[in-house]
């Protein structure tokens, strides 16, 4: 049934200043990363993508940037405090081949860690790039390094790792190292431009899309996408690389709760 | 082709539409619906101006469908007019239309009239405020101001969406044909109805009540169908509840010339439009029915 869940905060992880992961109690079936779940707090309810997956403490984690109204209230929320969660929603990753690059930037990095977290349990080789302004916002680092991936941090004013962009990173370990294929979460800008990139180095890759969202079970059609007309709720949130091909409005603009477009560029 | 019906000069390929509310409210969304095999689209309904609808949550389950107050969303007439524009075509167009006085009506019906195949006057969603969707259709005068203000404007064919909220859904129907109406659709989403959490007390949906949709409405939709069948000489188009071609024959032979598909997409996605035509061809060869056009209202010879 799709109704939320009550579920009482079992943990708050402070990330970052503005970014924090709830861990709640949650007997983990299907969930795997890139799937995404509608949080409620009795006020408003929002798609959120699944941060930590823990099958045998059956615990998940979802990492909440403040951006706005909502995410705000939840930043105030205490550990025992109640939300409604339902899900898990959408497709998520598709976990294969041996070696893979994992690019992310802010809170993209959600989905990633719980991807990476996956794949190294699978023995899978990861390379993770994990983009951000400045060092204070790297998300995540400790689970990278303790899920035993290669990190490869990098920031625009060069206080952490590399400097400068996580593409231009991704752009250089494609030139230098082969991978089987490239997944990708951040804003889509840079997904945007890491599209290029793949199709220069002919490379599978997924992305995980965000869209504005109401039903989250494909009925209302808020976050139907042109021109092919998908529900980023139900097809989506994550396409390879050929279905972007058919989302014409990728990177380029997206709707908001009325419907009116807005650009991206 | 056996499947193909016509209503209101509307030819459609098979008696299936997507119905209002679900996707929709894109050109995409409905090119996708027509790919799917729908023998006609309806857009979500729109207003004069952008509406954000309500918060979530906008959509709950429950048992035998869902209910839902999404409140009418929609970017305006002036954002649906260009997606209207991007749309395929390679099936009749019906525009969903809402308002809260016969003014927004006309003004609507004036502006997209021409480029659609019919319209559809929501006067039924059971979540409206401010004077829009249910308050209209309960009220036999107010239906019939809206339905002669829109007909004084256009010649596009005009469907009336009726709501089952009423004492007597008949009385409505009525009322809209002797203002002018072509067709009626029925019905809207039932209730409204509730659903509460029991962990907190809070009832899910933000604007605590919203209309119930799914399988749970169909025998109140057939029925309805059925009645107004005795009543009017327009042809009806049946929504409610419909997952499978059995569902779509009991429509048809309660009177309905062809039918509405929403909440099934949940269910089975937008294969269903191809599902139930397949189904429901077979069904015809099977009884040795010819078009569908012989099987509207049969139930009514008993």
């Amino acid at each position: 049934m799709h109704v939320p869940n009550i579920v009482e905060i079992k943990e708050i992880i402070q990330d970052t200043e503005t970014v924090k992961t709830f861990i709640f109690e949650w007997k983990v079936k299907d969930e795997m990363p890139g799937h995404f779940m509608m949080m409620w707090n009795f006020q408003d309810e929002k798609p959120m993508s699944i941060s930590l997956i823990d099958p045998i403490k059956d615990e998940i984690g979802i990492s909440i940037k403040k951006v706005g109204e909502f995410t705000e209230a939840i930043h105030l929320m205490d550990i025992g405090d109640e939300l409604g969660l339902r899900g898990p929603y959408g497709r998520g990753f598709k976990i294969t081949g041996s070696r893979i690059l994992a690019v992310g930037g802010g809170i993209g990095m959600a989905p990633l860690v719980a991807f990476a977290e996956e794949a190294s349990k699978r023995g899978i080789k990861l390379d993770v790039i994990s983009a951000a302004t400045t060092q204070d916002e790297l998300l995540f680092l400790n689970r990278f390094k303790k899920s035993g991936v290669n990190l490869m941090p990098c920031t625009d004013d060069g206080s952490y790792g590399f400097c400068g962009f996580g593409t231009e990173l991704a752009e250089q370990a494609l030139e230098n190292d082969s991978y089987d294929m490239l997944v990708c979460c951040g804003p889509e800008v840079m997904m945007k431009k890491l599209v290029e990139i793949v199709d220069k180095f002919k490379i599978p890759a997924q992305f995980s899309l965000e869209r504005y969202m109401k039903c989250a079970v494909g009925l209302c059609g808020q976050c139907c996408v042109d021109d092919v007309g998908w529900r980023i709720c139900v097809e989506g949130p994550v396409f390879w690389r050929d279905d972007l091909r058919l989302i014409t409005e990728f990177g380029r603009y997206k709707r908001d709760a009325a419907g009116v477009k807005h650009s991206l560029i | 082709m056996v499947l193909e019906t016509e209503i209101c000069r509307l030819k459609m390929r098979n008696p299936t539409m997507l119905a209002a509310g679900v996707l929709g409210n894109t050109a995409a969304s409905l090119n996708w619906a027509s790919r799917s095999g729908a023998g006609a689209v309806v857009t979500k309904s729109f207003s004069v101006e952008p509406n954000k609808g309500y918060p979530n949550p906008t959509t709950v389950e429950v048992t035998g469908g869902f209910i839902n107050a999404v409140g009418l969303s929609n970017p305006g007439v002036e954002a649906f007019t260009l997606e209207l524009e991007k749309l395929e075509r390679s099936v009749p167009v019906v525009a969903s239309i809402y308002g809260a006085n016969p003014e927004e009506f006309r003004k609507l019906a004036t502006k997209i009239g021409g480029v659609v195949d019919m319209i559809e006057l929501n006067v039924s969603c059971p979540h409206a405020v401010g004077g829009c969707g249910a308050s209209i259709g309960q009220d036999p005068d107010l239906t019939a101001e809206v339905v002669k203000t829109v007909k004084n404007v256009i010649k596009t064919p005009i469907s009336v969406k009726l709501t089952p909220n009423v004492t007597d859904i008949v009385e409505i129907a009525v009322a809209s044909q002797k203002a002018g109406c072509d067709a009626l659709t029925l019905i809207n989403s039932l209730g409204p109805g509730m659903r509460i959490d029991i962990e907190t007390a809070h009832t899910i949906l933000h604007n605590k009540f919203g209309g119930l949709s799914g399988p749970a409405i169909k025998p109140i939709a057939l029925r309805c169908v059925y009645d107004v069948y005795e009543a009017v000489d327009v042809p009806l188009i049946g929504v409610g509840g419909i997952k499978d071609y059995s569902d779509l024959v009991e429509f048809l032979f309660a009177g309905a010339s062809c039918v509405q598909i929403g909440t099934a997409i949940y269910y089975d996605g937008l294969k269903v439009f191809r599902d139930i035509c397949t189904g429901l061809e077979r069904f015809m060869i099977k009884k040795g029915y010819q078009s569908v056009k012989e099987m509207v209202g049969k139930t009514h010879k008993y």
